[in-house]
């Protein structure tokens, strides 16, 4: 396969999860701010934050208020982490492969977009923004389920896999790393209505919630909020379980080709390091100090799958 | 305005059905057009989808548009293609004499057929490729052959496209959405499928692969980039092959082969199908500026490394000047007389030619020698005084850089519009495939058709439209 191509790919799904999780974040934000007493538009910049959507706010609006975080989260093309721009940036890259993806899979990236520039060709409504975004959503949902479904397993289908999972685990990581502070118990006075408002955020912001009621019903603090979200492997937006969809199909590719490049050492590190501590390990090292190193590392990585794949010169 | 007594491929010129049409028009008039109308709108989105685009050059932000599709087929019986076939096979095969033996001993030039300074001092004649031979023999890989009809026996060529042709993309999808949309009428009239023509050209590349080729050939496809208007063709036609579509970037020469950066490294290319330009091909020997090509691949080329397709250096057999020569060019390698006809052409550089040409202007459809794609070009019979006299002053410049033809009376081909059928002009590109050991014509070609009423100009770029081309089982 063309180094060019495993790029293209690797990109391709980035910015589709990349879609779907700023999406969400918006979808979150706007229920949070929908249920809660005092409402401040201050609770939007670490929506931004948390979405990597803060860099340029400023610049291109005067305020920060509600309606311009979601318009420039959802359709400013100025803001290349908007969902309007992930899902061209993903059509692009899927023009750019189109030799390597299904017939099925260029259809429904192709209509992805084509739905995403209808949808948000003018700025949505309040009222039009849930269906909105359910729809946008459907969409990049579509284009995962046929690629599960029609995509043979081979190495295009890990570079796929790579790219949609570091993309999964650094929004986790950055979700964690804007949030991390209403997780430590220090600070936790368990109870009042703030922090279960700070809690239910996080978990809604990585469609977290049910799954967490389902495994701790009522109960359940940050210390196992913390836990669910970076350890679970049974979460599928966990940094565990993500980390461990990395090592899988870099393994694959380590198969396929007969040789192992340092990419695989890195995600194995990670995995074998960091990430198996236990929770309260990671709280007595440091919450805050843990995410951080997380997203280096995350980082690191895909520097080193770029280079070991031959993605650029 | 051209009186309008052209043949149309229908109806004839005096109203009868004309045979191939026979069975069509049968389920067309029991059609509701209510339902035809609907079928029209959802083969666009077909198209939409599928991602059938084309960017249109000279705007700031690449834009993608749709080619519009006719749902009304032009179909053309057996024998007609069969003698069509004849008479190109004839022709492509002179084409290929033609190249090799100018880029060698040039005996037709010897033999006074054609004039030296044609060839010596002609922008499209490459010295590079002097005394070099393409693999196989083969120059011309893939070629275009515009067509256009003026009754029922009589086509003429109206353009050879020896360099990169395209279309081809759209003759494939446009069969495509026309058995999706319409079943029935596939099994009620037997046509010539075209759907092998991607296994064909691979199977015809392949067999062009060079001498360093080590076992099954590597083939990939060369395009510009994701910008460049035709890349939807690039891309499909490598994905329907099977193999890479490589740019610029992905290339380079490793231990004297082209190779392409892959995962696992550098791999060597054996067969490059090649979108771009012979200018572009490569920076070292050709215009140094280009970004598009690869620094050294002529080299390669020389050495036996690589097949190029097509071979730089054929756009002089595609060329409007020598195209005038074509006849001579046919008789002089065949032996044989001409089987398909030329638009009879005056090349502006002969002074009594010129002079013809000036006096008639409002009559002729004058184009540059180099030019393509419809630009630049004049059509006197629908064009202002203005743009008459704005034409003769640059005639006049460089009578060197036209030809002139007469304004032929185009056949029509209904289209599907809301009054019904309605006859608008059409012509015709079948597709080629030259290897070693065979030409190859692919049953069809791409149908274009100018949608405005009367006009005749058909080019994409200029509010042209294709039809789907069947050619019928004898």
């Amino acid at each position: 396969m063309l180094g060019k191509t495993a790029n293209g790919l690797f990109w391709m799904y980035r910015y589709l999860e990349r879609a779907e999780n700023t999406a969400r974040l918006i979808e979150t934000g706007q229920r949070i701010a929908l249920t809660r007493l005092s409402q401040s538009d201050e609770e939007w910049r670490s929506v931004l934050q948390s979405a990597g959507a803060l860099p340029g706010f400023d610049t291109a609006y005067e305020a920060l208020t509600k309606d311009n975080a979601i318009d420039w989260m959802l359709r400013n093309q100025d803001n290349p982490s908007s969902v309007k721009s992930c899902i061209a940036a993903a059509r692009q890259n899927a023009r750019l492969v189109r030799t390597a993806i299904t017939g099925d899979v260029w259809e429904a990236t192709n209509a992805a977009h084509m739905t995403a520039e209808k949808l948000l060709a003018r700025k949505v409504t309040e009222r039009d923004l849930p269906n909105t975004l359910r729809r946008l959503r459907e969409n990049t949902a579509l284009v995962r389920g046929v690629t599960l479904g029609t995509m043979l397993r081979n190495e295009i289908f890990d570079f796929s896999r790579i790219g949609t999972f570091l993309e999964r685990a650094d929004n986790t990581a950055r979700i964690l790393d804007v949030k991390y502070y209403v997780l430590l118990p220090a600070s936790s006075a368990v109870g009042t209505s703030i922090d279960n408002v700070q809690w239910e955020t996080i978990l809604r912001s990585l469609s977290a919630r049910g799954g967490f009621r389902m495994e701790y019903g009522a109960g359940g603090g940050p210390r196992e909020i913390a836990q669910f979200l970076i350890l679970d492997s049974r979460m599928p937006r966990s940094l565990s379980f993500c980390a461990k969809k990395i090592c899988d199909n870099l393994g694959y590719l380590c198969q396929d080709y007969g040789t192992r490049p340092s990419a695989m050492d890195l995600a194995d590190d990670l995995r074998q390091g960091p990430l198996a501590q236990s929770i309260d390990e990671i709280f007595e090292f440091g919450l805050h100090e843990f995410i951080q190193e997380a997203q280096q590392r995350l980082a690191a990585l895909t520097q080193q799958i770029e280079l070991d794949y031959r993605f650029y010169e | 305005m051209v009186e309008d007594v052209n043949f149309d491929e229908m109806w004839g010129s005096d109203g009868d059905l004309r045979a191939p049409y026979r069975q069509f028009h049968n389920w067309f008039d029991e059609e509701d057009p209510k339902r035809l109308r609907a079928k029209n709108r959802e083969a666009e989105e077909l198209f939409r989808l599928t991602g059938i685009t084309f960017n249109v050059y000279g705007r700031a932000e690449a834009e993608e548009r749709l080619i519009p599709f006719d749902i009304i087929p032009r179909i053309i019986s057996g024998s007609e293609w069969q003698r069509l076939t004849r008479g190109i096979e004839q022709r492509v095969r002179a084409i290929n004499a033609f190249l090799y033996d100018i880029y060698h001993k040039q005996e037709i030039v010897k033999a006074g057929r054609i004039p030296q300074e044609m060839i010596s001092r002609n922008e499209a004649f490459l010295p590079h490729m002097i005394g070099v031979k393409p693999p196989g023999g083969v120059y011309t890989h893939i070629v275009g052959i515009d067509l256009v009809r003026t009754g029922p026996g009589e086509f003429f060529v109206l353009e050879d496209n020896a360099r990169t042709p395209s279309g081809v993309s759209y003759m494939l999808e446009n069969r495509e959405t026309m058995l999706q949309m319409f079943p029935e009428l596939f099994s009620q009239n037997r046509v010539q499928p075209v759907q092998n023509y991607p296994v064909s050209l691979l199977r015809s590349l392949s067999a062009a692969a060079p001498a360093a080729a080590d076992g099954k050939p590597t083939v990939a496809v060369l395009t510009p980039g994701i910008y460049n208007s035709a890349y939807f063709e690039h891309a499909f036609l490598a994905d329907q092959m099977g193999v890479e579509l490589v740019e610029s970037h992905d290339l380079r020469v490793v231990d004297g082969r082209v190779a392409m950066r892959t995962t696992r490294g550098y791999k060597p290319i054996d067969v490059l199908y090649r979108r771009v330009d012979d200018d572009f091909l490569d920076p070292l020997n050709f215009n140094p500026e280009s970004q598009l090509g690869v620094a050294g691949i002529m080299d390669v080329y020389r050495a036996g490394g690589i097949t190029i397709a097509n071979a730089p250096g054929t756009g002089i057999a595609d060329d409007k000047a020598i195209y005038s020569y074509m006849p001579e060019i046919v008789e002089f390698y065949t032996g044989e007389r001409p089987l398909l006809q030329n638009v009879p052409t005056w090349r502006c550089s002969e002074p009594d030619a010129l002079a013809y040409v000036l006096d008639h202007l409002s009559e002729l459809v004058v184009k540059e020698v180099h030019g393509s794609g419809g630009y630049g070009m004049l059509i006197g019979p629908t064009s202002s005084k203005k743009e008459l006299s704005l034409f003769r002053k640059k005639l006049e410049a460089r009578p060197g850089n036209y030809i002139a033809q007469p304004t032929l009376s185009l056949s029509t081909v209904p289209i599907f519009s809301k009054a019904g059928l309605s006859p608008r002009h059409v012509d015709l590109r079948p597709f080629v495939l030259v290897s070693p050991e065979s030409v190859n014509v692919t049953p069809g070609g791409l149908t274009r058709v100018a949608l405005k009423q009367g006009s005749l100009v058909v080019n994409s770029s200029q509010g042209g439209g294709t039809k789907d081309t069947w050619v019928l089982e004898e």
